[in-house]
């Protein structure tokens, strides 16, 4: 279906609440087939911004291109090119698996037994054949996740809009996300989607932006995004401070943190340096080691120079409903 | 892969076929949420029951003419009737408000279907659900011994009433369904529509109120409608009171759809 080289186009877009600027000029593009991840805590303006593009809600000001039609004046042209899975789930709790995926199918008018066929496929794709005739109000959190997904897959939209896809599962629920994902990409749809997770941005996305406070504070791959964060560190625990003293002065790049006698040792995450690394330690003297990677709070300090909001401060939605 | 997405419109026909889709939907959730469905349909029975047993004996020989439960029965029954449709239409508030609150809404709006269809198949699926409980509160009301000295023609005449009042009452909730904040307040606010038949002529001939009363009576929408009914059930003509109560129904109907329309979008461009 897209001709378009390009999936997404945001130019200069604005939108507020009352005088609670959610958006506050937002440019972004993203070229088709590739995965655009948009990271950043509560209340950095995701959902907004996934509204929007998704038709939910009209922009104050700027221009937005989905799937190369005007989000203002075409939205039904675009809601026919995408596929969403908001952040609560949209599934009909009352409906079994099977059915909800048949409503679907049904309302994107594909001939019946199309229709039956695309909903086995996918119960079987999700791994969800065996409670296809269950009603989904018995499902667990990764499950209902999964129908609703599947849900979104139903008419095989070329872009899809995931908003905080991962939040809540359990980590086994949230690689078997992940892998779909994936294999979407493989298939060369186009992914637009909102995370508080580094991880997941850094697993999943082609191109990451940084969303806070309603501006796009960073933009760029996974890997030159890390490049501008204080890489991973070692902390190391001293029982005195005269063998911090002594590590200190012997290992290069560490910085001692003699109130908490903790030397700290810049790592760049491999198996190696830290093999090394340790090798170097005197065991009598050390109380404790601690690997750190880089989080979304690094990324925040490093990029804004504050670190994340009180993640109590919730996406404005709900307040405007 | 994908061409299937991208040739249909969401115009005309496909409002009718996204309609009857969302129709199916809500019949498909009332059967399996047994316990709400039995509980509208068991409401206006328990009216029933109560108020020919308990009741009936003293306020059928009260009634002008009357002697016993029997006569009160007769009375009754067209306010059972609009507490049947009543009670139906206050679960319309309850359920549209808690789609809204669920994200499936959402994941309709961000759909090209049609934008009626989510509201209309809701308001078909209470119609449907209203004229099941109508049939069974009437089944129940003749085998307590309820005869009718209506004409075809007059009982064709409840009928479509009854379809009208569903169709007026049901707007009226989604509306209120809509505005409500949440499921539990939108379960509430329309509660006034169980009460009011009560501030009828459907129980006691208003002349029996007093004053400020009984002026509420005769002049809310309910009287009319239950007078129309009463008379048509009767074989009798119901006059002025007729197009009082086609009256009421349209006036309600067109105004709630429009508010609920608007409560829809807005909600939407929020």
């Amino acid at each position: 279906m897209s001709n378009h080289t390009t999936a997404i186009e945001v130019a200069g877009m604005t939108k507020s609440y009352a005088d609670n600027a959610v958006l506050r000029g937002i440019d972004l593009t993203v070229p088709s087939g590739t995965v655009y991840a948009l990271l950043g805590p509560n209340g950095a303006g995701k959902t907004t911004m996934v509204r929007v593009l998704t038709t939910l809600i009209a922009a104050d000001g700027g221009e937005a291109r989905v799937a190369g039609f005007d989000v203002r004046r075409e939205p039904d042209a675009v809601r026919r090119s995408i596929g969403v899975t908001g952040q609560f789930s949209a599934i009909d709790e009352l409906l079994t698996g099977r059915e909800n995926l048949q409503l679907m199918a049904d309302l994107h008018h594909l001939p019946r037994s199309q229709g039956r066929a695309r909903a086995q496929e996918l119960l079987e794709r999700f791994g969800l054949v065996d409670a296809a005739e269950r009603s989904a109000s018995t499902y667990s959190g990764g499950m209902k996740r999964r129908l609703d997904l599947a849900m979104t897959l139903v008419a095989s939209p070329r872009l899809i809009f995931l908003d905080e896809p991962s939040t809540g599962l359990d980590p086994r629920s949230r690689r078997d996300l992940w892998q779909i994902i994936r294999e979407l990409v493989d298939d060369g749809v186009t992914i637009f989607l909102t995370t508080q997770y580094l991880e997941e941005a850094d697993d999943l996305a082609d191109t990451v932006g940084v969303l806070d406070g309603g501006r796009l504070v960073a933009e760029g791959t996974p890997a030159e995004l890390k490049r501008r964060v204080p890489g991973g560190r070692v902390d190391v625990t001293y029982a005195d401070p005269a063998g911090l003293a002594v590590a200190a002065g012997a290992i290069d790049g560490a910085v001692a943190d003699e109130e908490a006698l903790v030397l700290r040792v810049p790592h760049d995450g491999t198996l190696d340096a830290l093999q090394r690394l340790v090798a170097r330690l005197d065991n009598d003297a050390v109380t404790g080691l601690e690997v750190r990677t880089p989080d979304l709070d690094d990324v925040f300090l490093a990029l804004t120079g504050h670190a994340t909001p009180d993640t109590e401060i919730r996406e404005t939605e709900e307040v405007a409903r | 892969m994908s061409a299937t997405a991208t040739t249909t419109t969401a115009a005309g026909p496909d409002a009718l076929r996204d309609s009857w889709t969302m129709l199916r939907r809500n019949l498909l959730q009332m059967v399996r949420y047994k316990s709400l469905t039995l509980m509208l349909i068991g409401q206006p029975l328990v009216f029933l029951l109560l108020f020919v047993y308990v009741f009936g004996g003293t306020m059928g020989a009260g009634l002008p003419g009357g002697t016993d439960r029997s006569d009160y029965l007769v009375f009754i029954m067209p306010a059972i009737v609009v507490i049947t449709i009543a009670s139906v239409s206050l679960s319309t508030a309850y359920t549209i408000a808690l789609d809204m609150e669920k994200g499936i809404v959402d994941r309709f709006r961000t759909m090209a279907i049609a934008k009626s269809a989510v509201l209309t198949g809701r308001v078909l699926g209470a119609i449907v659900l209203t004229f099941v409980a109508f049939v069974v509160v009437m089944a129940v009301a003749v085998l307590l011994g309820y005869r009718s000295d209506g004409t075809v023609l007059g009982w064709l005449g409840v009928v479509g009433l009854v379809l009208l009042m569903t169709f007026a009452l049901t707007w009226l909730t989604v509306a209120l369904g809509l505005s409500a904040p949440n499921a539990e307040t939108a379960s509430n606010t329309p509660m006034p529509l169980m009460f009011l038949p009560f501030l009828s002529s459907g129980f006691v001939p208003t002349d029996s109120m007093p004053g400020a009363i009984r002026w509420f009576a005769d002049y809310q929408p309910f009287t009319p409608m239950i007078n129309t009914l009463r008379a048509w059930m009767s074989g009798g003509g119901a006059g002025s009171d007729a197009w009082l109560a086609v009256g009421w129904s349209v006036l309600i109907a067109v105004l709630c759809y429009f508010w609920a329309r608007g409560l829809y979008t807005k909600v939407r461009a929020s």
